[in-house]
């Protein structure tokens, strides 16, 4: 489908991949699955490191109906983002994380309790994975009360347990991060932080303090860049004097990662925590990746590159479509546990898109509620004298 | 008190209590710097609660720039006394996403003019996540450091930021003026679950003021968001914080004696949330106000107290207009008589409340 109508393409990802490989696999497979396989992963590439993540990973055929739910429920409900502005049912910003799935879906298979993550504003994806539901993740993009956010926060404005955003500021969220790895030795609970950023917040001044902080104290944080090419509409080769982002750390170690395979990503993230949790400090991971569809939803994304490029990632990189040819291939899996997962997906992210549009805002008292903790004041100013507002607390407070 | 007295008197105790003060705890009946006094607020609060620390330049082996955690690194150690690099953006940063985590930063500045470098933290990390979330991560960090302009130090180290950051929901804003307000302002700062940014001032560091035996003690917290009423009076009510607190005492002291006028001198302690009852108390007694602060005039914490009292039944209590002794208008010059004229002292307060008072407003503005 995709090959027939190019145009339509970055709209309808995630039926189109699966059917278009279903098929083929679908006579090798008979039926019959193994208990695990053995993947070689594309080689890391190094800086400043003697050893790095393993260059094989093993692969339950358990862990492959996992990784490929989370896959396509990313897929799906970025979709669904996409559909639901164009209907102009989600307002302002709308980031879609289409094309870049791997990356968080390998490192949250990495991940334990303890460890914790905060991201940019391409943020809806983690949320999920961080344990929001679909509906909390949707319905806060469009702005309703079901959202995890209450619909104040918005597209970029996110957060869940051990989750902290969702910024909205380019780079803001590295020393934020460095600071919850900090909180993570201080209270000596062996988490370790991930600190996503794009190529383009790369640059940002404030990523080369946090780096310096970080490797000073020894912190426990993993500085992730997701290199999709692009920071908006500038390439990184016209944006970055050095696009070996895994070596921008200079003195903090650094890994390149195939941010499209989602057993690279899982490793290299297990590798990270081990570093990490040794105590050797901070570490840096490249994850090279691609995004389909433009930088926000106001952007076509096709005045700086073209579609051919667009339309040859889809086909011969895509991270769900190379995933799920990998798990049948070895047969991890069959076709038909896959289609029921499929099936499922659609059915929970149709019926979360469903409520999401039905779902009311908050009522308006809810204007004032929680701007702080502890309020000092039982009113707010509102828009003249006349109109003032009740600070409300809506969340559960320990007092 | 250290306000009646002479600069060269007040600069010889302020070394006097240097000396003792760093050394021995501070008895009731003696005087205790401002500094001395933020000393024990933070150093019992790290006491009280395993999850304060302090980070910031040079808070650490240098006992800090302007000596405010000085033996503080050497009671708690590297692990709670973090000296950082010379880099805002990056350690308030860390500091509100330690905060985001549950722990409870102090983040000092050397000056709040540095702070400027890391503002998007301050506000857009610290004051708007609580919101944002729906009350689902608080950030409980203090920002606290230096405001305000200091002595022959020029444009960019002279700066006051309370209407900067008063500006901003999700922000608390304090401004002490005492030892007193100091102590009892920054443990409240401590123990406040939302983000708080405290301005001192360097030039008060260094003044002793009694501290009666409730304020030395381990248990002190003044409530955030009241005013205090410094000295009662009649006739006009002179609203201020931190150092204009300074100024306003002093013209007091200059119109009783010298025109028998008596002011009643509103020390704000709090820019956000600001406590206007108070404000309206003292104008439904005096009936006319002026507004005392080191920020310039436009948009600044004057202007604000003038909007409250004009969008409230306080407007009907004025006899006179409101007037605003502010910084003026310019940016901080070097040279010291210029500075000394950029500032308002308390001949500047004297005379505006002359002009309040005699209803000369007409005339000076004709000119």
């Amino acid at each position: 489908m995709s090959k027939l109508i190019p145009s339509a393409a970055k709209f309808l990802a995630g039926n189109t991949i699966t059917k278009v490989t279903a098929p083929v696999v679908a006579t090798n497979a008979k039926y019959s699955t193994k208990k695990e396989a053995t993947f070689e992963i594309k080689p890391y590439k190094l800086h400043k490191l003697d050893q790095g993540p393993a260059t094989s990973a093993t692969l339950t055929s358990e862990d492959a109906l996992k990784l490929y739910e989370q896959l396509t429920i990313l897929r799906r409900i970025e979709t669904a983002s996409g559909n639901l502005y164009k209907e102009k049912i989600i307002r302002g910003f709308c980031h879609l994380y289409s094309g870049q799935e791997a990356v968080a879906v390998g490192m949250r298979a990495a991940m334990r309790d303890a460890d914790s993550v905060i991201t940019a504003y391409r943020c809806h994806g983690w949320t999920y994975l961080m344990g929001v539901s679909v509906l909390g993740v949707l319905s806060e993009l469009t702005g309703r009360r079901t959202g995890c956010s209450r619909g104040k926060g918005g597209s970029m404005h996110l957060y869940g347990r051990n989750f902290y955003g969702g910024n909205g500021i380019v780079g803001a969220q590295v020393p934020l991060g460095a600071g919850v790895a900090f909180a993570h030795k201080y209270r000596a609970d062996g988490g370790v932080t991930f600190a996503l950023y794009g190529d383009g917040a790369a640059n940002q001044g404030q990523l080369f303090e946090a780096y310096n902080m970080s490797k000073l104290w020894d912190l426990p944080c993993v500085f992730v860049c997701e290199n999709n090419g692009y920071g908006m509409g500038t390439s990184v080769d016209r944006s970055s004097a050095s696009t070996e982002y895994y070596t921008r750390g200079d003195y903090v170690p650094g890994v390149w990662v195939d941010g499209m395979d989602v057993l690279a990503t899982r490793e290299a993230a297990r590798f990270a925590i081990e570093y990490c949790n040794a105590g050797k400090g901070p570490l840096v991971m490249e994850m090279e990746t691609y995004r389909y569809s433009g930088h926000s939803m106001s952007d076509p994304g096709t005045s700086y590159r073209t579609r051919d490029e667009v339309q040859e990632v889809r086909q011969t990189r895509d991270p769900i479509t190379s995933f799920k040819e990998k798990i049948l291939n070895h047969e991890l899996v069959t076709p038909d546990q896959l289609k029921d997962i499929d099936a499922k997906v659609r059915k929970e992210v149709d019926e979360a898109t469903k409520q999401s549009k039905t779902e009311p805002e908050v009522g308006i008292e809810e204007l004032s509620a929680d701007i702080y903790y502890k309020n000092l004041e039982p009113f707010v100013r509102g828009i003249h004298p006349a109109a003032p507002l009740k600070h409300l607390e809506v969340q559960p407070r320990n007092h | 008190m250290a306000l009646k007295s002479s600069p060269a008197v007040l600069g010889m105790l302020t070394r006097l209590s240097r000396r003792s003060f760093a050394t021995s705890k501070a008895l009731a009946s003696k005087p205790v710097t401002v500094r001395d006094a933020l000393n024990q607020a933070i150093d019992e609060e790290m006491e009280r609660d395993e999850k304060v620390f302090v980070l910031g330049e040079e808070v650490a082996q240098y006992d800090g720039a302007y000596k405010v955690t000085r033996g503080l690194w050497k009671k708690y150690g590297d692990k709670r006394v973090i000296d950082t690099p010379i880099t805002e953006a990056g350690f308030a940063g860390i500091a509100v996403g330690a905060a985001f985590a549950g722990l409870k930063p102090i983040c000092e500045f050397m000056t709040f003019n540095f702070s400027m470098q890391a503002i998007d933290h301050i506000i857009n990390s610290a004051a708007k996540t609580f919101y944002m979330s729906a009350g689902t991560v608080p950030v409980p960090i203090v920002f606290r450091g230096p405001n305000g302009a200091a002595s022959g130090v020029a444009a960019q180290h002279s700066q006051c930021f309370g209407a900067w950051y008063s500006h901003c929901p999700g922000l608390k804003v304090l401004m002490p003026y005492s030892a007193e307000d100091a102590k009892g302002l920054l443990k409240a700062a401590i123990r406040d679950p939302d983000p708080v940014v405290m301005l001192e001032d360097e030039i008060m560091y260094g003044i002793p003021f009694p501290m009666s035996d409730e304020a030395q003690s381990k248990d002190f917290v003044l409530p955030i968001g009241k005013a205090k009423v410094e000295r009662e009076g009649r006739h006009i009510t002179l609203v201020c914080a931190g150092r204009g607190t300074d100024t306003a005492l002093k013209a007091a002291e200059q119109l009783a004696g010298s025109k028998g006028i008596e002011c009643e001198v509103v020390n704000l302690r709090t820019i956000r949330p600001m406590d206007f009852d108070t404000i309206a108390r003292s104008i439904a007694k005096t009936h006319h106000l002026i507004t005392v602060e080191q920020g310039w005039p436009q948009s600044g914490i004057g202007a604000e107290i003038c909007a409250r009292v004009m969008e409230s039944p306080s407007f009907f209590e004025l006899d006179a207009p409101v007037w605003r002794v502010c910084g003026a208008d310019v940016p901080m010059p070097y040279a010291r008589t210029l500075e000394a004229h950029a500032v308002p002292g308390p001949a500047d307060v004297v005379d505006a409340v002359t002009s309040v008072l005699g209803n000369k407003i007409s005339a000076v503005q004709a000119q």
